[in-house]
């Protein structure tokens, strides 16, 4: 195989892993910009979504794949706002690091209440998704490969359009900016950030179903890596922002196919931290975040 | 017929008392004013009225309706509306979202209506973007929808704030201290469109201020705020003739 197309498979290979990411990082940023919180428990909704995947599907139930995939969504979104309503909204006026703390915590229960009812073995599962694979010219794209890209592009695309478009996408917005103004402008807060918490899992469910469809494998901990992964991408991209979050975790997903490909599997993990460093160093605020200028 | 009618309102913060038994009563379509030295309490009036803040005692009803224990967005579906002293936009939006904001509860359609029901979205949005033209065009901000909140310039941004808080189809629009760093020219354009809203909204409003001239130029009755308490209320020409408000503005 020439270079040329080594490489190309190489990108294309960094966009699937990116926009997984980007999917990821789309719930962390979302729920920072809207709640002002890190939830770091949304790598293990990601977790939640693939056992679910498993369970309502080959698992246990049998029911069939699009019923499986939409009833997952929906019961992560339900399960996203129930966090929120018992773990978060208690602390809406709390100190930052008890919410911090508060969410490792959620994250933990998670990953232990799994462990508990699923046990610590992990659990084959044939990937769900059967996409043909596209062969163009010298190049091979597998059929996950494209359903991944195809399903996050659309998902993005429908979440811009939701949030630019639609006036509970302003309102939003609103919250985001201003949340004692919004809510003197009629808009209810409450509402807004349960269903900010519902978009961000229901997009957690579809990355979990394109992650295990390339892992095959059920664990109580798989929502670590991609989770904390997803976490600097949507710091790169500078959190808060959707954009961002798209960008930051493309970035990263290139990067890291990059690195195994041409540098060292072993240190890939390390030089996409490195990056982030990196980044925060020259533009703290991350690649589209607002810089900040302080009022002296 | 009163549209507001607040009754030995007071909210004690710790052991500071912000605000003592305050009376008011006002009546539908008037302009009544709000004023006091500095840290005489006429924003934490407004924030109780808004919500804001829950008074320790008294009673605030807004058309016969008890509004306290209430919350931000509920006091502003019941009717009262409000601008910021230190201007509270959302700056990153457009001219145009901002008003559409205070639309929010006025247009409604389904949340997945705009999945499965483009047509009936697409029309809804099209509703409130003519709405929210409309209302921006009173305030001669239409030809800005399309620019950022943040770059309008300042005078301009006092406009939308009002514009916005009209959105929301108020019955009492609070105006906390509209003219604050505005030069004479912009506060003169400022009290016609104040007297504009009054008639082409027939809203009611009560307006917090500093500016004296601004204060006995529109509005018909006055309450002056000191410590906490009320100092006087009557007539502009009543109200700044009395010897307890001059000495409260100007010292012994």
């Amino acid at each position: 195989m020439d270079i040329f197309s080594s490489l190309a498979e190489q990108l294309i290979n960094g966009l699937r892993t990116g926009s997984i990411y980007a999917l990821i990082a789309l719930g962390y940023t979302m729920v920072y910009g809207i709640a002002k919180m890190i939830n770091f428990a949304h790598g293990d909704i990601i977790m939640v979504g693939a056992y679910l995947l498993f369970l309502l599907g080959v698992g246990k139930l049998g029911l069939p794949t699009p019923v499986v995939i939409l009833l997952a969504i929906i019961l992560c979104a339900v399960l996203g706002m129930l966090i929120e309503k018992i773990a978060y909204k208690p602390l809406r006026n709390a100190p930052p690091l008890a919410v911090l703390i508060t969410a490792i915590g959620v994250s933990y229960f998670l990953q232990n209440f799994v462990l508990i009812s699923m046990g610590a073995t992990p659990i084959p599962f044939a990937s769900m998704i059967k996409v043909p694979s596209l062969t163009l010219g010298t190049i091979t794209v597998s059929g996950i490969t494209l359903a991944t890209l195809v399903v996050t592009f659309v998902c993005m695309a429908g979440l811009i359009f939701f949030v630019q478009r639609t006036k509970t996408g302003a309102a939003m917005r609103a919250v985001s900016e201003d949340r004692g103004a919004a809510e003197l402008m009629g808009i209810n807060v409450n509402k807004t950030i349960s269903l900010t918490f519902a978009i961000g899992s229901g997009l957690a469910a579809v990355a979990g179903l394109l992650f295990i469809s390339q892992y095959e494998s059920l664990q109580p901990t798989l929502g670590a890596l991609p989770g904390i992964k997803a976490f600097v991408a949507a710091v790169l991209g500078g959190i808060g922002s959707i954009p961002g979050a798209i960008a930051g975790g493309i970035i990263l997903g290139i990067i890291e196919s990059l690195t195994k490909a041409y540098i060292s599997t072993q240190l890939s993990d390390a030089i996409s931290f490195s990056v982030l460093v990196l980044v925060l160093l020259i533009r703290p605020a991350g690649i589209m975040g607002k810089m900040k200028n302080e009022k002296v | 017929m009163p549209i507001l009618e607040v009754t030995g309102l007071g909210i004690s913060f710790g052991g500071l008392r912000a605000v003592d038994d305050l009376n008011m009563t006002i009546e539908k379509g008037s302009l009544v004013g709000l004023i006091g030295p500095n840290g005489a309490g006429k924003t934490t009036v407004f924030n109780m009225l808004t919500g804001v803040y829950r008074p320790t005692d008294g009673g605030i009803r807004l058309d016969g309706e008890n509004l306290i224990g209430k919350k931000p967005d509920e006091i502003s579906a019941a009717g009262i509306a409000r601008t910021f002293q230190n201007i509270r936009l959302f700056s990153k939006m457009t001219v145009l979202d901002n008003v559409k904001v205070g639309l929010h509860n006025h247009i409604k359609y389904p949340l997945f209506g705009s999945l499965f029901h483009a047509g009936s979205y697409a029309k809804k949005e099209k509703e409130m973007d003519e709405k929210a033209l409309e209302i921006l065009k009173v305030f001669d901000l239409d030809s800005n929808s399309d620019l950022k909140a943040a770059n309008l310039p300042y005078g301009k941004q006092r406009k939308l704030e009002i514009a916005r808080a009209l959105a929301t189809a108020p019955k009492l629009l609070l105006l906390d201290e509209p003219a604050a760093g505005m030069n004479p020219n912009e506060t003169a354009e400022l009290m016609e469109t104040i007297q504009l809203v009054r008639e082409k909204f027939g809203v009611t409003i009560l307006l917090i201020e500093h500016d004296m001239k601004l204060v006995s130029g529109i509005c018909e009755y006055i309450y002056v705020l000191n410590f906490g308490r009320e100092l006087a209320q009557g007539t502009p020409k009543e109200v700044l003739n009395n010897q307890e408000v001059i000495t409260a503005y100007l010292g012994e």
